[in-house]
């Protein structure tokens, strides 16, 4: 057994024990084991290549890997432990970040050792250099695209760029000359490698992933958080073909492809072309939303709010993003016990998209100790919302607007909506009467059954538990 | 503007159109009310409560003359006349079986709005007469039922012996079917209930009914919210099961209406005559021809073999002081929707479809029938999978060449590559299918721990950099390091994350 060999057997263990992790995570019972064999995966995969690496570099060069290992290390974990719940979508975006970050490092240090050095380079055989040399470029073009898109969706998603998609015009001829250029550059590069054809695509990639994630809103970021995770996974399969790693290939499609079907089944849960989010402008679209007078909207006090919940027989709470800015599951989840001591049947109804992150409001209500049985998906409440008494959509706008079933000109129609309306009462939480992010108004607050409870989530839901 | 409500003509007429309750909402709308005076003594509303609500009483002529006349029946030819011109009447009209009434209307220059004219979109409920009368009459056709039927409804053991519960059979299942449904099996009886819509199954469980299925059941999904005509392969089901049902159950109460037609024959001769003596029957669609052999309108018919067959037309006039409550909430509900800015003043918008739909005459022009209005029930049948369907599923030949023209890529692409690379393109190839299968059945709940395990997954790159390292070249060593650095925040903070998340889900 050489200590190739020994690398290679310790990937093929990694490689199924990550599948298993992914597996182990789509349900709630095998979740745990999954993360753990994620984890022994990875150990395994780290052992081997350390061994690896130490039998080839210096003792400097162990060093330094133990040295970034360990901060890397401190800083992931610190991370981790400190995030709120309701920052899980922006750490996530940001992570993604660094595996781009780290494929274009990674490509750049493979022209570096192979390209640059030109004849005397000794690690690739001649017949390979050209293939060597389109791995690379693809690598860092692939990483550039994920690092930017990441930061940009981070941005979005903290606040700290304005969520509006940005309309260039013209921005799909953009798109597509960007990627004509990327595929001109390659041809390029391959004959004739040279530092200035990797800058130029590094710039190329790193402004067509700017540009990709700004010009999507931000009722789309949970379809770009998770294509951003796919594209994470490509940069790492690209990185693998250029170092010659099939555990990277095998893992970085993996993550790859799994992360492309959870966009594609998020797009289908809106009702949304994957083609046309990618391409961005979400809402700008068929946007010319008409100014309609819909009427009065009527109000509720958290008082009157208590007693039609007492009486209730079932009540549903539909949460959205509202209720992750407000910081309002610990309260909602103390109604929820409340409620349920009092004999009031309590489940959740969760959209698809709801949140800025798949599976957002999930994770929250479980922050909240709220039992995952009673959180139920849209396509499983949808049809009890008629024998529903009391429905109390926190911080949901879109996710709840009839005019998507209704109204054939709105800008969502045909997208799948939670049919709060068809229950009894419906109270809804909010801080004013603006749109939700796709810009459009929503007609439920004028109905009849429908009354308006404003002001802070969290404080409101509070005042009903005072009442109670 | 001055509101008159109208003591009705019709003799049997026992409803009003506003109750003191309602006077007052109107009131709060910013109109002046006139009640003809006498006009609520039939549901039990005394003048003086009226006025005590702030209406002003008058003669009949001066509530007919106000600018917004409010009535329960159609107007009568004298009555039209009595209407000033530009006036706003609102009433039941039933504009699809009168078109002479509706002519007489239109000759005169006044606006009528038919208050059984309400589109069924969930907008609208509130101002739906039909619902609202259809309730009240459902729950006094079991009142008649139980009043003419000689037993207990619920079934008891008493020490003079034991008694079995009533068996009740509710044919159709709207409205006024769904109300019957209600109160016959709060009086615990045993109830069954049929109705060509399957759908309505659950709402007649939730009622406390038995759901009757008429064999395998024709598909009828309603895009109107009204039932329509059945062929005649499940007339024929649905007579043999209704001949069974009705030689079992004590009492049937029929409810079948298509909208503009004769009510459907459901139960005949035959059926009646294998019932029991004592039972009956309340025949609800009796003003449309009836659905029972042998209705006659406003009576009461004892057959031969002891069937009682209650063929009242006036259920909901029978408990007037409720009818008159909900019609005239209906009507406030209506004003409301007229009067936009709160100051007593009528706006009539036809782009409204609500409004357009009631507005049977406007202006002494005719415009009646509206244009049809899809209900918001409906679309999600019909419309809601087509946009989805085609895009999931593109036709098969499509397919089969997409598929085609990807192997042939793959094809060419591999054939032409050096060794090392085909053995990599196998790996990655077979890695993206699984990849794909492995996430196919995710609950949805785990989205979030799912992309921080994968993301921390693919931090794997850092095996890529750790190579790298120590190569003698100092920039590469450089940019390596950092690698090493950030995909290892990627590795640990991943899979910490998750472990907490994870961590956080309880049953």
């Amino acid at each position: 057994m050489t200590a190739e060999n020994a690398v290679r057997a310790a990937s093929i263990v990694a490689a199924l024990l990550f599948i298993l992790s992914l597996a182990g995570l789509s349900r709630h019972e095998t979740a745990k084991a999954g993360n753990a064999f994620g984890i022994a995966g990875m150990a395994i995969a780290l052992a081997a290549t350390i061994g690896l690496a130490s039998r080839r570099s210096s003792a400097t060069g162990i060093a330094l890997i133990v040295v970034a290992m360990v901060i890397g290390a401190a800083i992931g974990i610190w991370r981790a432990r400190r995030v709120e719940m309701t920052g899980m979508p922006e750490l996530i975006a940001v992570l993604h970040s660094f595996v781009g970050l780290a494929a274009v490092l990674v490509g750049w240090n493979g022209y570096l050792s192979v390209e640059a050095r030109g004849g005397e380079q000794t690690e690739v055989a001649g017949a390979l250099l050209r293939i060597h040399s389109a791995e690379v470029f693809i690598g860092v073009f692939i990483g550039g695209v994920t690092l930017t898109g990441s930061i940009v969706a981070f941005g979005k998603l903290s606040g700290r760029i304005r969520s509006n998609p940005l309309m260039l015009p013209g921005r799909t001829l953009l798109n597509l000359t960007a990627l004509a250029a990327f595929a001109v550059l390659t041809v390029l590069f391959v004959l004739r490698p040279g530092r200035g054809l990797l800058i130029a695509v590094t710039v190329l990639a790193l402004a067509l992933g700017w540009h990709l994630v700004a010009s999507i809103g931000g009722g789309d970021m949970p379809v770009v958080v998770s294509m951003l995770n796919s594209y994470s996974g490509w940069a790492a399969a690209a990185s693998g073909f250029l170092l010659d790693n099939d555990l990277l290939i095998v893992t970085g499609a993996l993550v790859g492809s799994s992360g492309a079907y959870l966009s594609y089944i998020m797009c289908r849960a809106m009702n949304r072309s994957f083609l046309s989010v990618i391409a961005g402008g979400f809402g700008n679209e068929g946007g010319a939303a008409v100014d309609r007078d819909y009427g009065d909207h009527s109000e509720i006090s958290p008082e009157d709010a208590a007693t039609l919940l007492l009486d209730a027989d079932s009540v549903v709470i539909t949460p959205g993003y509202g209720m992750a800015v407000a910081q309002a599951q610990y309260p909602v989840a103390e109604l929820t016990r409340k409620l349920r001591e009092h004999g009031v049947t309590v489940r959740f109804g969760i959209h698809p998209v709801a949140g800025r992150l798949p599976g957002h409001m999930n994770v929250l209500l479980a922050e909240a100790k709220l039992p995952y049985d009673i959180v139920l998906e849209m396509d499983e409440i949808n049809d009890d919302f008629p024998d529903t008494s009391v429905v109390l959509v926190i911080g949901a706008n879109d996710t709840v607007n009839p005019a998507a079933i209704d109204d054939p000109g709105s800008p969502i129609a045909g997208m799948p909506v939670l049919h709060v309306w068809e229950a009894e009462h419906v109270i809804v939480f909010k801080r004013s009467m603006s749109t939700g992010y796709a810009g459009v108004q929503n007609p439920l607050f004028f109905r009849d059954n429908t009354t308006m409870l404003f002001g802070d989530a969290k404080e409101r839901v509070e005042d009903i538990l005072r009442a109670l | 503007m001055r509101i008159g409500v109208v003591h009705e003509s019709r003799p049997t007429e026992t409803r009003v159109a506003a109750t003191p309750t309602t006077v007052a909402q109107l009131r709060a709308l910013g109109y002046e009310v006139v009640v003809a005076s006498g006009a609520g003594l039939a549901s039990t509303f005394p003048d003086e409560a009226y006025v005590a609500a702030g209406a002003r009483l008058g003669p009949g002529a001066e509530a007919w003359a106000a600018d917004v006349v409010l009535g329960v029946n159609a107007p009568s030819a004298r009555e039209i006349a009595q209407l000033r011109d530009g006036a706003v009447l609102i009433s039941l009209l039933a504009p699809a079986t009168d078109p002479d009434l509706v002519e007489a209307l239109a000759r005169r220059p006044v606006t009528a709005l038919a208050m059984d004219a309400v589109p069924r979109i969930s907008r609208a409920q509130s101002l739906d007469v039909l619902s609202s009368m259809a309730n009240i009459a459902g729950y006094r056709a079991v009142i008649e039922a139980a009043h003419t039927f000689g037993r207990f409804f619920t079934g008891q053991v008493t020490a003079a012996g034991k008694v079995p519960p009533a068996k009740v059979l509710v044919v159709g299942a709207g409205v006024a079917g769904l109300a019957a449904i209600g109160t016959a099996s709060s009086l615990g009886a045993i109830v069954r209930a049929t109705d060509v819509r399957p759908e309505v199954a659950e709402q007649i469980r939730s009622l406390g009914g038995e759901y009757v299925a008429v064999a395998p059941a024709e598909q009828q999904v309603s895009s109107d919210g009204y039932a329509r005509e059945t062929s005649a392969d499940y007339d024929r089901r649905a007579a043999v099961a209704y001949a069974e049902q009705a030689a079992d159950v004590d009492i049937v109460i029929t409810t079948a209406l298509i909208p503009g037609r004769p009510a459907p024959r459901l139960i005949t001769e035959e059926m009646v005559a294998t019932m029991r003596p004592g039972s009956v029957v309340v025949d609800m669609a009796a003003a449309m021809g009836g659905n029972v052999a042998g209705t006659v309108p406003d009576e009461l018919v004892v057959t031969p073999n002891g069937v009682s067959i209650i063929g009242y037309t006036d259920l909901p006039g029978r408990l007037p002081a409720q009818a008159s409550q909900l019609y005239g909430t209906n009507l406030v509900n209506l004003m409301k929707l007229l009067t936009p800015a709160r100051d007593g003043q009528v706006v009539l918008d036809l782009d409204d479809v609500v409004q357009r739909s009631m507005t049977v005459v406007h202006a002494g022009e005719k415009i009646w029938p509206p244009p049809p209005v899809p209900v918001s029930s409906a679309p999600p049948v019909p419309a809601a999978p087509a946009p989805v369907v085609p895009a999931a599923t593109p036709p098969p030949s499509r397919r089969f060449v997409l598929v085609g023209l990807a192997a042939a890529l793959l094809f060419v692409l591999t054939a032409l590559s050096p060794d090392p690379l085909i053995e990599h393109l196998t790996v990655f190839a077979l890695a993206i299918v699984i990849g794909f299968y492995v996430i196919g059945h995710v609950h949805h709940a785990l989205h979030t721990p799912l992309m921080s395990v994968t993301n921390a997954i693919s931090g794997i790159i850092v095996v890529g950099a750790l190579l790298q390292i120590g190569h003698g070249d100092p920039v590469v060593t450089a940019l390596a390091f950092v690698a090493v650095l950030v995909a290892s925040i990627n590795v640990f903070g991943g899979f910490a994350v998750t472990r907490r998340m994870l961590g956080l889900f309880t049953r």
